[in-house]
């Protein structure tokens, strides 16, 4: 048995892992507890299964195809497992494992509840299901099945605690918003099997439309999968839909769903569309930096921690699209080398972000379970009461911050190296283009870093400013290991860049025909992605001097007697002792920016000063200027269909006969 | 011999000169406030004062309030880390410097702005108002002066082809006195940013005593002791260490290729100079400014951003042939 044919077999088996975990669940509605030592385990071994398929397709760089018996008589399924496919396997395996792990002790909440743990198993199962399904998928049909089964399933998901009105009205956004995405790839696919002839991805690749339809077939993939993946103006659905499913299944869709909607956005442009276009690069880079900063300026003023998250999601999916249309520039510009940096900067930020947002989404779950809350303004001094969860937390936001050493900036550095290379490009358009998309980026990150820095020392430092949160409480073994473990996978994409740019380089080759060949060519310790002389870095003699330096400096700075280190009250200017009521707050910490970047806001504000009240609403403008006019409008459509309602059968019986007579002439 | 000592020498090099730079930073402070004190027509303090204030503060007991995580202690020690590795990937008197291929100049800032992370953190940390005051405005700040640095060295990236410092030095020092419109343009933003990120007039003033009007001091109020000393030492290296990018960036003239004894000599009497002239220079524009109003820092910030961007921009339009 080959590589691929291996890594194949393992992706089925994990299909087959994550389908007998729904079955599973279904035992939930019996015996509860089934759903810990059977559903949660079948879904580890999924996620386990995954990444070694990923991993396989990956370093063994293979293509292997199958076809399935099952589906329509003329078009049974094909599925194939490719370079591509196998970052996104190894992106779900890496969050599904440590999930798995932590759902045990997440869910086990649940079980006193109202709400059904089987909905909770079955669900979950097939959501992950879906996912995988995508990601093999090589025909349309196969994927517009996969799809819809994630889109549904994570649908029940979001809508698990419905007797809370605002998890349903969040899940009936989501579906709809799902829907029209639906809508849209499914017509991308019908333009594209127009000119191939048929439904499978071999044919449609083989016979991509000409420049006029694959610009048609390229806009409503953009709308599809964007909307999928929360790009301006169609991402408000996600902050509403993200924190209101349980955490576990919140880090799945953050930081697994909408990776899946990156891959099926690169899988259409970069490989059946034909020539890319320069066109569309502008497009995607105008969007992608638009989502970037206005999503990391609406996390700023989240005082929700999830909703927060879910923000900051819709930031770094925008700088993923930044950096794909980045790609699509030097490609459609004749500088293959050059996209593929792009590519490896847009895979490597996805991976990621997979691993931070499952992270930051297991600790925010984590701080759910400890303290019942998740609202910043009554959370604060954490970090005492749960510290190991405080310090993964604080890892996974300084890697949100692109901080180096750690994983986030390697992705970051990367796009900025692939954006400095746009003196290459012959038009002057696109060479003042992309950098100020550069600028859009780095303005992005500082928010970035401001964002982060204000949810964990709002939650984790200072002192608690609710007597629940005082009370807070570490949480079990379970839930501990699996925040370690994607602390690990973040580790070892923070150090050991090199890797897997090698890996990522693989999938590259496969869209663009050109990998990093300089990537590693002084060794695995430095990446140099262009050429070692135009840029390199090494962040594991970074860490260590860091290591080192501070290790060295706590010795030579001991006090020459071991005494405990004397505690005192802050310093409260010779006034009464300040109170933990007296500390900044989250919106506090904020204001100052949102003062600054007030036009972006809907900012519904208003102080009480008899009452000592401040009350502060921030909202998303694009409700009134988008979806609040678009609802009207739908509604004066209804009720214009509602005219033909009238119950009389003679009008039903005109109106039928009116469209055969319509139809007939059309056939005629 | 040479190719017997390169890897010795090289190792030196990498370590030498971010100490080099460690001990003459507290020098560099005194220097700004004795000119600025001989502006105000005052004597001013002997050049070693900053020296003699750490080591009293080294000898002092550090005290930790009450309401802090372990966090607060561990951050002194990181952020001074932090700031001498970022300091370790600029060429302070020879181009030879192998751990300018370890952080480039987008990884220097990377640094700086770990350090700053952790110091906003450990500001907010006591849970008092202060702290959260000053980590606020700090991140304020740092919105609009970190991406105002990237795009300077963005514009001179493009024209150096790389992002190693050491490289963009000696791609200033090889084109020789070019009037480039974009470095005009970048040196300009680069000298508001530094005066951002350092805290000085007219952004912060580091010399006040009033904590609703502080910034970096506001977040080091609960420090004192060894912690105290770390991180205002650590200041002062930041603050050598954007004089050492401005000179490294936009005027390299007299640093050494190698490391021949002569040339080095040659190199450190330069820099001295240089940084001397660019102190003169601070403590001449601290004098005749008054300290702005927060919210006019923003207005400050965005002329830095938009001065960097138009450098850019000027180079992609003029200069991209080249």
């Amino acid at each position: 048995m080959n590589t691929g044919a291996l890594a194949l077999a393992l992706a089925g088996a994990a299909v087959v892992a994550a389908l007998a975990s729904a079955a599973s669940g279904l035992l939930a509605t019996r015996w509860p507890r089934t759903l810990s030592w059977l559903a949660f385990p079948l879904l580890a071994l999924c996620g386990a299964t995954a990444l070694a398929a990923g991993l396989l397709a990956l370093a063994g760089d293979t293509t292997t195809t199958a076809i399935l018996p099952l589906g329509l008589p003329w078009l049974p399924w094909h599925v194939r497992l490719d370079p591509l496919s196998g970052v996104f396997l190894l992106i779900l395996g890496a969050v599904l494992v440590p999930v798995a792990i932590y759902g045990p002790g997440y869910t086990r909440a649940f079980r006193n509840g109202r709400d059904s743990l089987a909905a909770l198993g079955v669900f979950t199962g097939l959501f992950v299901t879906g996912m995988l399904g995508v990601v093999l998928a090589a025909d349309a049909f196969l994927f517009m099945v996969a799809w819809e089964l994630m889109s549904l399933a994570s649908y029940f998901l979001v809508t698990f605690q419905h007797e809370v009105a605002e998890h349903r009205r969040a899940a009936f956004l989501y579906l709809l918003m799902a829907h029209v995405a639906g809508l849209a790839i499914l017509l991308a696919f019908g333009v594209l099997a127009a000119s191939g002839g048929s439904f499978a991805f071999a044919a449609m690749r083989s016979h991509p439309p000409d420049a006029l339809w694959a610009s048609v077939a390229f806009a409503l993939a953009l709308l599809g999968f964007g909307t999928k993946a929360g790009l301006l103006p169609l991402h408000l659905w996600l902050p509403e839909a993200h924190p209101a499913a349980p955490s576990h299944i919140s880090a799945l869709m953050s930081a697994v769903m909408l990776k899946v909607a990156v891959y099926g956005f690169m899988r259409v442009v970069f490989e059946l569309l034909g020539p890319p276009q320069w066109g569309w690069g502008v497009t995607l880079v105008l969007v992608g930096a638009t989502t970037a900063v206005v999503g990391v300026l609406f996390a700023l003023q989240q005082t929700d921690l999830k909703r927060l998250l879910a923000y900051s999601s819709v930031e770094n999916l925008g700088i993923v699209f930044l950096a794909l249309g980045l790609a699509l520039i030097f490609l459609g510009s004749g500088h293959p080398a050059l996209a593929a940096l792009a590519l490896v900067a847009a895979l490597y930020q996805s991976l990621n972000h997979a691993l931070l947002k499952g992270l930051l989404f297991l600790g925010a779950g984590a701080v759910l379970h400890g303290a019942h809350e998740r609202n910043l303004e009554r959370l604060g001094g954490l970090q005492r009461r749960m510290p190991r969860t405080g310090l993964f937390f604080l890892i996974g936001c300084m890697g949100m911050a692109a901080l180096p050493p750690l994983n986030g900036f390697v992705s970051e550095w990367l796009t900025f190296q692939a954006a400095l290379q746009a003196w290459q490009l012959g038009s002057g358009l696109l060479r003042i283009l992309v950098p100020v998309a550069a600028a859009a980026l780095a303005l992005t990150a500082a928010l970035g870093a401001a964002a982060f820095v204000r949810a964990y020392g709002s939650a984790f430092l200072g002192r608690a400013r609710t007597r629940h949160v005082r009370r807070a409480h570490e949480v079990g073994v379970g839930m501990r290991l699996a925040q370690a473990l994607l602390v690990a996978a973040c580790a070892a994409a923070a150090l050991l860049p090199t890797t897997l740019v090698g890996l990522f380089a693989t999938a590259t080759r496969q869209l663009t025909g050109a990998g990093l060949d300089q990537a590693g060519s002084r060794g695995w310790l430095w990446l140099t992605p262009i050429a070692p002389d135009v840029a390199s870095y090494a962040p594991i003699p970074i860490l260590l001097v860091l290591a080192l330096l501070g290790a060295s400096l706590v010795w030579a700075l001991r006090p020459s007697r071991q005494v405990p280190v004397r505690r005192a009250d802050p310093w409260d200017c010779g006034f009464a002792p300040p109170t933990p009521r007296m500390q900044y707050s989250a919106a506090g910490f904020a204001q100052p920016i949102r003062r600054v970047f007030a036009m972006v806001y809907a900012l519904d504000e208003d102080t009480d000063a008899a009452a000592a009240t401040h009350r502060l609403l921030v909202r998303d403008r694009l409700w009134g200027w988008l979806y609040a006019p678009l609802g009207v409008a739908l509604d004066r459509l209804a009720e214009l269909a509602r005219r033909a309602q009238t119950g009389h059968v003679r009008r039903y019986l005109s109106w039928s006969l009116i469209t055969l007579l319509v139809l007939l002439w059309i056939i005629s | 011999m040479d190719h017997f000592l390169s890897p010795l020498a090289h190792a030196l090099s990498a370590l030498l000169q971010p100490l080099l730079l460690l001990t003459v930073a507290p020098l560099l402070v005194a220097w700004i406030r004795r000119v600025k004190a001989r502006l105000q027509n005052r004597r001013g303090a002997s050049l070693l004062q900053p020296y003699r204030d750490l080591r009293k503060l080294f000898a002092k007991e550090a005290v930790v309030a009450r309401t802090a995580s372990p966090l607060f202690r561990v951050a002194p020690y990181l952020v001074f880390a932090a700031t001498l590795v970022a300091a370790g990937a600029l060429p302070l008197l020879s181009l030879r410097l192998p751990s300018a291929a370890v952080a480039d100049a987008i990884a220097v800032i990377g640094l700086l702005g770990l350090a700053r992370f952790l110091l906003v953190l450990a500001g907010l940390d006591a849970g008092t108002p202060f702290g959260g005051m000053g980590s606020s405005r700090e991140m304020l700040v740092s919105t609009f002066a970190e991406p105002a640095l990237l795009l300077v060295v963005f514009t001179l990236a493009m024209t150096a082809h790389s992002t190693n410092l050491a490289s963009m030095a000696q791609t200033t020092l090889h084109a020789g006195l070019v009037l480039r419109p974009s470095y005009l343009f970048a040196l300009a933003a680069l000298l508001l940013v530094a005066i951002a990120e350092c805290g000085r007039i007219p952004v912060d003033n580091p010399a006040t005593h009033l904590e609703l009007t502080m910034i970096h001091e506001g977040m080091l109020l609960e420090y004192s002791g060894r912690h105290l000393a770390l991180m205002e030492w650590a200041a002062q290296l930041k603050l050598a260490l954007f004089a050492v990018l401005i000179v490294d960036l936009f005027l390299p003239w007299g640093i050494a290729a190698g490391f021949a004894p002569g040339a080095l000599a040659r190199a450190a009497l330069a820099l001295a100079l240089k940084l001397g002239a660019l102190g003169a220079l601070l403590a001449v524009a601290e004098t005749a400014l008054a300290k702005m109003r927060l919210f006019r820092v923003p207005g400050f910030l965005n002329l830095a951003f938009m001065l960097a961007l138009l450098g850019l921009l000027s180079h992609v339009i003029l200069e991209a042939a080249t």
